[in-house]
């Protein structure tokens, strides 16, 4: 569905040095990326800011063309077909809406229609769906302003969806978003690609939308991609330390077990942090034979450690 | 094209009842609206007041250039007035959000908030043309029968040229969008009086460079039968619908050029 | 150090980092200021004395005006009024500085950026193409004067325009009633001292005839002595009753936003 050969761009950017002197530098936004997102695949694209994933998006999407390097969407070449492109992907900027800021929800979706020519019928169906699906009915005769942050992506993703394309691409969806109306989100998306096979690429900087969502992640740092593979060999490979939880019968002080770093006490309660080499259930019963144990759990690292790891030692990883 | 057209319609009918559901808030700015437009006109009855004549025109020659000068601007300005918006889009990133919509972007800005109560600036101009058409001292031949609503269609489409041309320069630098005002509003303006009344020069400049002298000036030189000051050739009183078409040409190629700029800069 | 004169200065400062856009503005009402005065020529070769003015005075009138246009904002409009409809004013109202001169300081800073970005080049090519007539030093430390004055006025009723908000859910037809009033008795359209009979009398009575009317005529070196303090006289009485009926606004809106929580 997405193919990306060698993409690089460059930007000039002028940064003041004095009062009117100004400064060209040279930016590399993409230095180099391939990847290929087959069908129905739900792709997370991860990169600290400024690292490139927008202008990534915006290549994809044929908002920018491409310096050099070939980038395929549906079959087409989006800086050249852009308009043809657009009747078959779906895009959502979570910083800014695609939807009419004083019309009505329902009008816009209208709009929206006649903008990619959908059948009145298919239309009328398509929106019953995703109102269900969306729970948009409580504000469809809202004007667009007065709808709250969680109410305006739920009526960008309609839009987005409803000229039913197979591709979809989110940036950034849920910043911003409350507890429920993130849930929401994330739970229709997961609807949307398994139920319909819709094709998702997400960028996000909430790794609870990563964990949730998507079983292979893209990360980009610097504009190369550093790890493209699934969630469970990134963790593997950045060898992050696990975390064991363990509740004594009595405060005690910190534990002593070779290998083992205690982080913190919290009355009978200790953090005890793991290397990746060291073989956890040894760890375990060596504890157990110790100290007086009434619980222990082992909690794998979250995969906001698992990046920042990453980010911070700079490497590559090779999955 | 016809389908541009039709969206065109269909975007700017959504945005009428979407306002329609305030009708009272509605006739109300639309009123206030005619009120500011209908400045330039007390402008010029406020000349009048002291002399019948000013560079040798009357009241209702001058009424006549205002006239056609303002109800081409205001439809332009109608029609595609938006446009001078589009800084604003590229600094939100609004226009990124058009961009990967199936529709030209062009259309998208300049539908973007469309109003109907823009359209009731064209109150006062039809109003002065309703009054001042039967008392022009013009021998209306055929000829010159049709060249009004020539001249008015002719006008509109410079100024509806010079908007997408001005909105182009955006594209590529952002600052400096307040200096084309000069050609748009500036240009509404300079083209209410004769322009007998400017330097020499600058008519030369408005006739060659930026083509607002065929506006309304050489059609209503045709009009009202006067000679041309500058002594340019009669001919060019029957440029304008080809003028016009040049600068659309021109527009659209400075169109096309800012929206590739901005697709290979990003910003 | 009280507050006020860094909040004047810090506005001066923002102002004029966009010093592009302030220029550009600037080209636009030069132009403006080159086809009014060619206007103003063909009227006055018709009436040569016009209201008491020649033609060069018409003339550096009409670039005067074009030059005014940023420092005294004739357009109107004023930051304040989209922190009143964000709300945003709730946090101003609660700081322990009047709102009033908050916000004038503020606008006495924008004006100073307004008069050196876009006041220099109007009068600076109206006076390389045309006869203006331009006076001495003292003539300028008069003008000066004037024009502080007219920036103050000016607040003053881009303030009140700006607390209608408070009221108003949508205040798009006050703006452009304001407009209207403002461009019309300003003097834009023509010198205020060629408005025909009453309505002359009455435009030059008229808070808006001290935003550039006022300076213009004691550019033109009008003024001279006691006229020139009645002149001053007039502005001042303007920006005092104008500013007054700010503050009264003032806690009228603070009232309303305690008893609706805005």
């Amino acid at each position: 569905m997405i193919e990306v050969t060698d993409i690089h761009k460059t930007f000039t950017v002028r940064t003041r040095t004095g009062r009117l002197r100004r400064r060209r530098t040279t930016v590399r936004a993409v230095d180099g990326i391939s990847f290929t997102v087959a069908p129905g695949e739900f792709v997370g694209y991860l990169g600290p800011n400024g690292a490139g994933k927008s202008t990534t998006i915006k290549m994809l999407t044929g908002i920018l063309s491409p310096g050099s390097g070939t980038v395929r969407v549906a079959g087409l070449d989006p800086s050249r077909r852009r308009t043809a492109l657009a009747r078959r992907i779906g895009v959502v900027f979570g910083q800014r809406t695609t939807l009419w800021w004083d019309l009505p929800l329902r009008d816009s979706l209208t709009l929206i229609r006649h903008l990619y020519r959908v059948e009145a019928g298919a239309h009328r169906r398509r929106l019953a769906e995703l109102t269900e699906l969306l729970d948009l009915g409580p504000f469809l005769s809202t004007p667009v302003r007065q709808l709250s942050l969680g109410q305006r992506m739920r009526g960008d993703l309609a839009a987005a969806l409803l000229h039913d394309p197979p591709i979809l691409v989110l940036d950034e969806p849920t910043i911003g978003l409350d507890v429920v109306s993130k849930a929401t989100v994330r739970g229709f998306l997961e609807r949307v690609n398994t139920e319909r096979g819709t094709t998702i690429l997400l960028t996000t900087h909430d790794l609870g939308d990563i964990e949730r969502l998507c079983r292979r992640v893209m990360i980009i740092d610097h504009g190369r991609l550093a790890y493209d593979g699934d969630l469970d060999r990134l963790r593997a490979a950045v060898a992050a330390d696990r975390v064991l939880v363990v509740d004594l019968e009595r405060p005690a002080p910190p534990v002593r077990l070779a290998g083992v770093v205690v982080e913190r006490v919290e009355g009978p309660r200790q953090w005890l942090r793991v290397p990746r080499e060291m073989n956890a259930a040894a760890v375990v019963a060596a504890l157990a034979d110790r100290y007086p144990i009434a619980d222990i759990a082992l909690r794998e690292p979250g995969i906001e450690e698992v990046v920042t790891r990453l980010y911070r030692d700079g490497g590559r990883v090779t999955a | 094209m016809a389908d541009a057209l039709r969206l065109y319609a269909l975007l700017i009918w959504t945005w009428i009842r979407a306002a329609a559901q305030f009708p009272v808030s509605m006739v109300l700015l639309g009123l206030a609206s005619a009120a500011v437009a209908a400045l330039d006109m007390v402008g010029i009855m406020l000349l009048f007041a002291h002399t019948p004549r000013i560079a040798g025109f009357t009241a209702p020659e001058v009424l006549f250039l205002y006239g056609t000068s303002a109800m081409s601007f205001v439809v332009a300005d109608v029609l595609l007035g938006g446009t001078e918006r589009l800084g604003e889009h590229v600094r939100q990133g609004t226009l990124d959000t058009m961009l990967v919509r199936p529709v030209s972007p062009l259309i998208q800005i300049a539908t973007e908030d469309f109003s109907p109560r823009r359209m009731a600036k064209l109150l006062p101009p039809v109003v002065v043309l309703a009054f001042v058409l039967p008392r022009l001292p013009a021998d209306w031949t055929a000829g010159r029968v049709v060249m009004v609503p020539v001249m008015l269609v002719s006008g509109t489409v410079i100024f509806a040229a010079l908007w997408v041309l001005t909105a182009s320069v955006q594209f590529v630098v952002i600052d400096v969008h307040a200096a084309t005002k000069s050609v748009t509003y500036g240009g509404a303006f300079l083209t209410q009086y004769p322009m007998s009344l400017y330097a020499r020069d600058f008519v030369r400049g408005m006739t060659f460079t930026i083509p607002l002298a065929f506006v309304n000036w050489q059609p209503a030189l045709y009009v009202l039968d006067r000679p041309d000051p500058l002594g340019l050739p009669a001919a060019l009183r029957f440029a304008a619908p080809a003028v016009a078409v040049a600068l659309c040409a021109v527009a659209a190629l400075a169109w096309r050029a800012g929206l590739r700029h901005y697709r290979s800069t990003g910003s | 150090m009280s507050v006020y004169p860094w909040v004047a200065a810090y506005a001066f400062r923002r102002h004029a980092t966009y010093w592009l856009g302030a220029v550009a503005e600037a080209v636009t009402n030069t132009m403006f200021g080159f086809v009014r005065a060619w206007i103003v020529l063909a009227l006055w070769g018709a009436r040569p004395a016009l209201g008491g003015y020649d033609a060069a005075d018409a003339v550096t009138f009409c670039f005067l005006t074009q030059a005014l246009i940023g420092p005294v904002q004739v357009f109107g409009g004023l930051e304040l009024t989209q922190r009143i409809r964000s709300g945003d004013v709730a946090i101003d109202l609660h700081r322990p500085v009047d709102l009033q001169g908050w916000w004038l300081a503020d606008d006495l800073g924008r004006a100073g950026a307004a008069l050196l970005l876009r006041g220099a080049l109007p009068t600076l090519a109206g006076a390389l193409a045309f006869d203006l007539r331009l006076p001495g030093p003292a003539g300028w430390a008069a003008f000066a004067v004037a024009v502080v004055l007219a920036v103050v006025t000016g607040f003053g009723l881009r303030y009140l325009v700006a607390l209608a908000m408070f009221w108003l859910h949508d205040d798009r037809g006050l703006q452009a009633v304001a407009l209207v009033a403002s461009m019309f008795f300003s003097g834009m359209l023509l010198p205020l001292v060629a408005f025909p009979g009453w309505l002359g009398t009455l435009a030059q009575a008229l808070p808006w005839a001290a935003l550039i009317q006022v300076p213009a005529d004691v550019l033109l070196g009008r003024y001279q002595g006691a006229e020139l303090a009645a002149a001053y006289g007039f502005q001042a009485l303007w920006a005092v009753v104008l500013l007054g009926a700010g503050r009264a606004l003032t806690a009228a809106a603070r009232r309303r936003l305690v008893i609706h929580g805005g």
